[in-house]
């Protein structure tokens, strides 16, 4: 029992670390979307770069608006924004720190789809490889235009007839990967300095007002929690008690309704308890049958107040 | 039992969080359904559409009210639906939030086959093959074919082994064309249904908070309500047959005192617990009879006061009851020892 309740109130306090663990499932997910998923670039020169950049941005938007939806404190940032005041301020730092400490959050799988893409390399040759300056590669300085385009166009398709193993287009996908895997890193190492620097220099600017937007933050969470819980609480205790009241008023209308004078016998007090006066196929069979015509009233005071 | 009362309150008010595992296990169910399924183009001009498009249409639906199915709570909505009014009033908001929580969770199976269908591209490929730009994409200067032989060509591009229009238009390049355009529209598909979820939960709060809270109060305290009133009628149902097998039994052992004319054999004061859940039944004559009884005239659904014993019905041996399993409806006659 005691475990129980622990172990609730460890899930209940630690919000936080849910969270980062929905979020890590998330970031999983991405990769894991990212290798199952069928790269294949159209090899045509105006649906490549729709293609390619498609692949690279559509997703994360995908995998942002994921993260938003499942993380449960943006309803709650949400509410704490769109709620009248009544006798409660609203203090909008607190609502500032939940919304940065989300959009953190939601950021992490979208910007791991876009490294993953760009470290691989597929999508950027796919974009790019009809712009490419045919001058700068052998065995394409001297073909025409049109046909130059069409060429480069073919560059990611390696079972091409056409181009199959030839050196320049060997070449050109050399050429666009080693740019897409520079931009991969360069990206990757700006992050992580820049989350770096903002974790390390947080504590020298307010820190007090931090410590403050973090605490009630954490209070409205858990307060929005404690109320579900008591709300179930509540009605579970209601409908116990409106289904013990619903099985006395059928009693009684029985004792009414009989005309044999009601007898006491010596059953044992657990059995009489359970049984509450029911004690015939007729009368099981009428509170069934009023329970579903007749539901009783959402209405316990009667109980309360004998 | 307060333990277990504490695991039933943990699960009701993580309701949200079973069903929503509910909801996980049904979409990686539809990504092994359709992983598992052994897609077969037919390959012929008519054909292709109807296969294509009937696959990655007609799974969903059937998902989708499967979805429903397994939702317990559909049959909780239908009665609170369909409920007389008595003396409880109905509130449309509390059935609306239930169908609505129930037709979203419902929902996302069909949406992960479709995506997956589309992403994966073969049912796209196969449905519109036949709709190919041969003008830009293929060789446009090929002798001409009557049109009827160019749809049979192109129908032919999800299967390699049979395709003979290499000339025509090149089986890869039409391929990815078709994929490229498949998962274009697989994309936009699940950007478009995420839009939609993240706009129906993020405007909610926005508008009608106090409205919700009330609904979604509502029908979990009906659902609690159902379960609680269920145990309740178990509960009872226990009592009652326990003391109708118990009232059978002594009902058993006072006929058979009665029959036979002997005085009730006195039981020793110290016998205690053992001699008492014998009630008076201590030999295999009598066992038997009791079972054959048991079988031939169950005791009516009536349950009588204890300090009174009554008749079974059964008189002896040789004479059969006259109704043996009427269920007597007045109160039984009774055999007073007085």
């Amino acid at each position: 029992m005691d475990r129980f309740r622990m172990i609730f109130q460890y899930f209940q306090s630690n919000s936080e670390s849910v969270m980062n663990g929905i979020c890590g499932l998330l970031a999983l997910a991405s990769v894991k979307m990212y290798t199952s998923f069928d790269f294949s670039c159209p090899c045509l020169p105006q649906y490549n770069m729709a293609y390619g950049l498609g692949i690279m941005f559509v997703p994360p938007i995908i995998l942002f608006l994921c993260g938003l939806i499942l993380n449960r404190q943006s309803l709650v940032m949400l509410e704490e924004w769109r709620r009248p005041p009544g006798h409660r301020k609203k203090d909008l730092a607190v609502i500032r720190y939940m919304c940065s400490s989300i959009m953190q959050r939601a950021m992490v799988a979208p910007v791991v789809w876009i490294i993953v893409t760009l470290l691989d390399g597929k999508c950027l040759i796919c974009a790019f490889s009809g712009s490419m300056d045919p001058k700068k590669f052998v065995g394409m300085a001297n073909v025409s235009t049109v046909q130059v385009q069409q060429l480069l166009a073919k560059v990611p398709c390696k079972d091409e007839e056409l181009m199959g193993n030839n050196t320049s287009r060997k070449a050109v996908s050399r050429y666009l990967r080693c740019w897409s895997q520079a931009l991969g890193w360069s990206i990757l190492l700006i992050l992580i300095i820049a989350a770096f620097l903002a974790r390390w220099l947080r504590p020298c600017f307010n820190q007090a007002t931090l410590l403050q937007a973090r605490h009630w933050s954490n209070y409205i969470d858990i307060e929005q929690k404690i109320f579900e819980e008591s709300c179930c609480e509540h009605s579970r205790l209601f409908a116990h008690e409106c289904i013990l009241h619903f099985f006395e008023s059928m009693r009684q209308e029985i004792k009414l309704h009989s005309f044999s004078s009601p007898r006491e016998g010596e059953r044992a007090e657990g059995e009489e308890d359970l049984l509450r006066g029911i004690t015939d196929q007729d009368q099981v069979n009428k509170l069934l049958k009023t329970w579903y015509y007749e539901k009783p009233p959402l209405d316990v005071s009667q109980a309360h107040q004998r | 039992m307060d333990k277990f009362r504490m695991i039933f309150q943990f699960f009701q008010s993580n309701q949200e969080s079973f069903m929503n595992g509910i909801c996980g296990i049904m979409a990686l169910a539809s990504t092994q359904m359709y992983s598992a399924f052994d897609f077969n183009c037919p390959c012929l001009p008519h054909y292709n559409l109807a296969y294509g498009l009937g696959i990655l249409l007609v799974p969903p639906f059937i998902l989708f009210l499967l979805g429903f199915v397994l939702n317990n709570n559909i049959s909780m909505l239908a009665e609170e639906w369909r409920r007389p009014q008595g003396q409880r009033g109905k509130d449309p908001a509390v059935l609306r939030y239930m169908f609505c929580s129930m037709a979203q969770r419902a929902l996302i199976a069909p949406v992960v086959w479709v995506s997956v269908t589309l992403l994966d591209g073969k049912c796209i490929t196969c449905a519109f093959c036949t709709s190919v730009p041969v003008e830009s994409l293929g060789n446009a200067s090929y002798p001409r074919l009557s049109q009827g032989e160019i749809q049979r060509v192109l129908a032919r591009i999800p299967c390699r082994d049979i395709y003979n229009g290499q000339q025509l238009i090149a089986n890869e390049v039409a391929v990815r064309y078709l994929r490229c355009i498949s998962q274009a529209l697989g994309w936009c598909f699940v950007l478009l249904m995420t839009i939609l979820a993240f706009l129906v939960r993020s405007l909610r709060p926005c508008f009608s908070q106090a409205a919700f809270l009330k609904s979604r109060y509502w029908s979990h305290y009906i659902d609690i309500e159902r379960k609680l009133f269920d145990e309740t009628c178990a509960e009872h149902a226990r009592s009652f047959a326990k003391v109708c097998i118990q009232q059978f039994f002594e009902g058993m052992s006072t006929d058979l005192a009665a029959a036979r004319f002997h005085l009730p054999r006195k039981v020793p004061a110290d016998a205690g617990e053992a001699a008492e859940k014998l009630l008076g039944i201590t030999d295999e004559g009598t066992m038997n009879m009791a079972l054959k009884s048991w079988h031939r005239c169950k005791p009516p659904l009536h349950l009588h006061p204890p300090a009174l014993p009554t008749r079974n019905g059964w008189a002896g041996e040789g004479q059969p009851p006259p109704h043996p399993c009427a269920p007597r409806r007045e109160t039984a006659a009774y055999y007073s020892w007085v």
